[in-house]
């Protein structure tokens, strides 16, 4: 289940040095993300959160995530 | 009809000092990611106006159309949006919801403090 996503983040942000997707409730739809780039140095939070937003756009609106738990991490 | 609510969608987001979109009320929260802003808001003595969503899938709608973010809750201080419930969480711990609440509502803005339940819902 997580795999998918995993995939669609990782052609979103191919720079990242981790990319973790975790079933939270072993449900299938409730999901923490994580992203840590070099890419999200100096970024506002809001801006990060939306790229990872924007990357999962499609699962989200066909319902497959329900749920979404983001943590974003620069390099440093 | 749904531009009414449009309009009163952002007339809660510019005149409240901090506006917190969520599911339920603050005495009746049926979402965990909106307890978790609300605490969050609360953890930083935040004066929080609260829109229920549930009501209208309208609200909802008109409300990431106007923010331009997908989920609810959304915490907005002075019509800025700062963003979610792990968001809201992150700036708490680390201190910035403080500093970001300060800033734009003044040192003393834990004396507004208190919770306001607002409705948008249009009379049909």
């Amino acid at each position: 289940m997580t795999a998918p996503l995993e995939d669609l983040l990782r052609s979103a942000f191919p720079e990242a040095t981790e990319v973790r997707v975790t079933d939270r409730t072993g449900g299938g739809d409730h999901f923490l993300v994580e992203v840590t780039s070099p890419r999200f140095d100096g970024m506002p939070l809001l801006e990060q959160h939306k790229l990872v937003n924007a990357a999962l756009a499609a699962p989200f609106a066909a319902g497959t995530i329900h749920e979404m738990r983001i943590k974003t991490r620069g390099s440093r | 009809m749904s531009e009414v609510l449009q309009q009163r969608i952002k007339s809660v987001i510019d005149t409240s000092p901090v506006a917190l979109f969520m599911k339920g009320t603050p005495q009746f929260v049926m979402c965990g990611n909106s307890e978790r802003a609300l605490q969050a808001l609360r953890r930083a003595g935040a004066p929080v106006t609260t829109v229920d969503i549930l009501p209208d899938p309208e609200i909802r709608r008109e409300l990431s159309s106007i923010s331009g973010w997908p989920t609810i809750p959304q915490v907005f201080i002075n019509g800025e949006l700062i963003g979610g419930a792990d968001i809201a969480e992150e700036l708490a711990q680390s201190g910035e919801l403080e500093r970001k609440l300060a800033d734009a509502l003044g040192d003393d803005y834990v004396e507004r403090g208190g919770e306001r339940v607002v409705s948008v819902l249009v009379a049909a």
